[in-house]
């Protein structure tokens, strides 16, 4: 079991308030990812759930128990670091065994655990290295063999793909994940990257500035984005927002649309009836060979970014005339706030 | 890149300073070795050769070995003080405090004082028995002050040397815990080690070789304390606080025997250079990454 409950959670360094009373259901066994820009409170949240912050207020509750008081070790969690943390001067085996000991776990079951541990991750021949010896994926592994040999409520990971290579990233993002379904336990897992995000979660938390802005399936965020800033934060390219004249007659203070939902017709053309039709001029196309991404200059409304097969033929310079799909339009009000 | 031109020419850039260097140490080295084989006394002016005659009358002074074993004791006793303590006093000053900065100012003065001036305040300020500052407080509690440079000539030596020694061991220390890994810190947190288990199993094994490099340097220098010996003491009470330095300063300053003091002093070279390979040997393998 690993219910993980934030109450009106709030954190405070010296007079600065970081987090702005975070309120967050994590249930059992989810995958939840916290992701935000740099600086928006996320790694803090984190902490102050693995205790390595004290809360300034609010509780926070494991499986219905009150730990917001309780020493890191006694709430049951382990935690993935940034930096990975092994113990430089121990061995592989020794730097997984190092919370068992701890605990005072009776050496025979230390390792068939480590054993186990090791059999999953693939560490088995790498036992008997120190950490300086192991490539930067493998290190990964140990961090994440050390957390899972404890057979923790909840894992906890602050960033930890961050410093892989791009191609080791996919696949340690593709490990990961596979290993939290095995296992069945909760985890929550910080990052900045939203295809980390998208691609890992059963749920995302998007936060910005220390609050929570909104919680949702991958899906749900992307499809209904709560207001702006989760519209312009989740999803690559960024959704093009706008205001101005063609958003109030559309009825919203902000109108948001996604660059695959605008199509993109050579020449000038005239809107079919209740439909919009943007003209303008292309000023970048980006052909990535799939796709090509359409940056056109609107008159009235900006740069709007659109994308096509990559068969559509445009060049700098061309007039084209931009179709949004009316359905997927997002419309938001004056405090940001998408409207029904 | 380095090609042969390139390397020649370095070589011979760099030759004039090797040079320099290494007559700077031949020549005392080498007259040093023409005196110890001769029967040189500063009191007549008559030299002869003396073959290994001067060896052997510095080998078979029964001062030698007393001295011998008052270097191992006075090297290992400070040596011991400043790791012990050194760690100890490193972990405070690495703690948040407030006037942190003013503090750890304080505690690494010591290391600017010359040795005869911290022997001086020592001998005059702190240990006299009548007016020092220690017999003052021994007093307060009623005791009888202590006669340090005659009743414990070495323990006071060595407080002296381990005084001066300690801000040394400090700030190397405290260097090396300032860049202690906080997330390895926090992993053990998670991990449930307490206090002691994080101190033995992390902080401890991460200060092993900058220790290593405490005692390789100290050691160099202890090897010849003679400052703190020649105010304080002056190697008494009869040979008790006399080390190899001091044995060989009396022999060639006091008794005005060149030629002996000489063969002293490459005895001294070649104890030293044991010291060093033991040390290398031991300690040595903790500097290897």
């Amino acid at each position: 079991m690993g219910r993980i409950t934030l109450e009106g959670v709030t954190k405070s360094f010296d007079d600065t308030k970081v987090i702005h009373g975070a309120d967050l259901e994590i249930e059992d066994g989810k995958f939840v990812v916290f992701v935000g820009p740099s600086g928006c409170g996320k790694t803090t949240l984190l902490r102050l759930i693995a205790g390595l912050e004290d809360v300034s207020g609010g509780r926070i509750l494991i499986d219905g128990k009150d730990v917001t008081r309780l020493a890191p070790a006694k709430r049951g969690l382990s935690m993935v670091f940034q930096s990975y943390a092994l113990y430089p001067h121990m061995s592989v085996r020794r730097n997984i065994a190092f919370g068992l000991k701890m605990a005072r776990m009776p050496k025979d079951e230390i390792e068939r655990r480590v054993a186990h541990a090791a059999g999953i991750l693939n560490l088995t021949d790498y036992l008997d290295r120190r950490p300086g010896q192991l490539s930067g994926g493998q290190r990964q592994r140990v961090a994440i063999g050390r957390a899972i040999v404890r057979e923790p409520k909840g894992f906890l990971f602050d960033e930890p793909l961050s410093n892989l290579d791009a191609a080791l990233r996919v696949q340690m993002r593709l490990e990961v994940t596979r290993l939290q379904k095995q296992l069945k336990t909760t985890a929550v897992y910080v990052t900045h990257d939203q295809v980390e995000a998208m691609t890992m979660a059963d749920q995302i938390v998007v936060l910005q500035a220390g609050r929570i802005e909104q919680v949702g399936t991958p899906l749900e965020l992307y499809q209904r984005p709560a207001n702006v800033f989760v519209a312009g934060f989740i999803g690559s390219p960024r959704m093009n927002l706008f205001e101005g004249p063609v958003a109030k007659r559309n009825g919203a203070t902000t109108l948001g649309v996604r660059p695959e939902h605008l199509r993109v017709q050579p020449g000038e053309a005239v809107a079919p009836a209740g439909c919009e039709a943007w003209g303008g001029t292309v000023i970048q196309a980006e052909h990535l060979g799939s796709d090509t991404f359409v940056y056109v200059d609107v008159p009235g409304i900006g740069t709007l970014d659109a994308r096509c097969t990559g068969e559509l033929r445009v060049q700098v310079g061309d007039t084209v005339t931009l179709l949004p799909d009316m359905y997927q339009l997002h419309r938001f009000d004056a405090q940001q706030l998408a409207m029904a | 890149m380095a090609t042969q031109q390139t390397q020649k020419l370095a070589r011979i850039l760099i030759a004039p300073s090797i040079i320099l260097l290494l007559l700077w140490m031949i020549v005392p080295l080498a007259m040093t070795a023409w005196f110890s084989a001769l029967n040189y006394n500063l009191l007549n002016s008559v030299t002869s050769f003396a073959g290994l005659g001067n060896y052997r009358y510095f080998l078979s002074n029964p001062a030698f070995l007393s001295s011998l074993l008052n270097t191992l004791v006075l090297v290992g006793a400070v040596l011991a003080i400043s790791a012990f303590f050194g760690v100890l006093i490193a972990l405070l000053l690495d703690q948040v405090i407030v006037g942190r900065r003013v503090v750890r100012l304080m505690l690494i003065a010591p290391f600017f004082v010359m040795p005869t001036v911290s022997a001086l305040i020592w001998k005059n300020l702190l240990m006299n028995p009548v007016s020092g500052l220690l017999a003052w407080l021994w007093r307060l509690f009623g005791l009888a002050p202590v006669d340090w440079f005659t009743q414990v000539p070495m323990l006071s030596i060595i407080l002296i040397v381990a005084w001066q020694w300690l801000p040394f061991a400090v700030l190397i220390l405290l260097t090396a815990l300032q860049s202690l890994d906080q997330e390895q810190q926090e992993a053990a947190l998670m991990d449930g080690a307490g206090p002691f288990d994080r101190f033995f199993h992390l902080t401890l094994p991460h200060l092993a070789r900058p220790l290593s490099i405490v005692i390789l340097i100290e050691t160099i220098f202890l090897l010849t304390v003679f400052a703190e010996i020649y105010v304080t003491t002056g190697g008494g009470p009869g040979v008790e606080t006399t080390n190899l330095a001091y044995l060989i300063y009396s022999q060639a300053l006091l008794q005005y025997d060149v030629g002996a003091a000489s063969a002293g002093g490459l005895i001294a070279v070649v104890l030293a250079n044991i010291a060093a390979i033991f040390l290398m040997r031991i300690v040595g393998k903790n500097l290897e990454t």
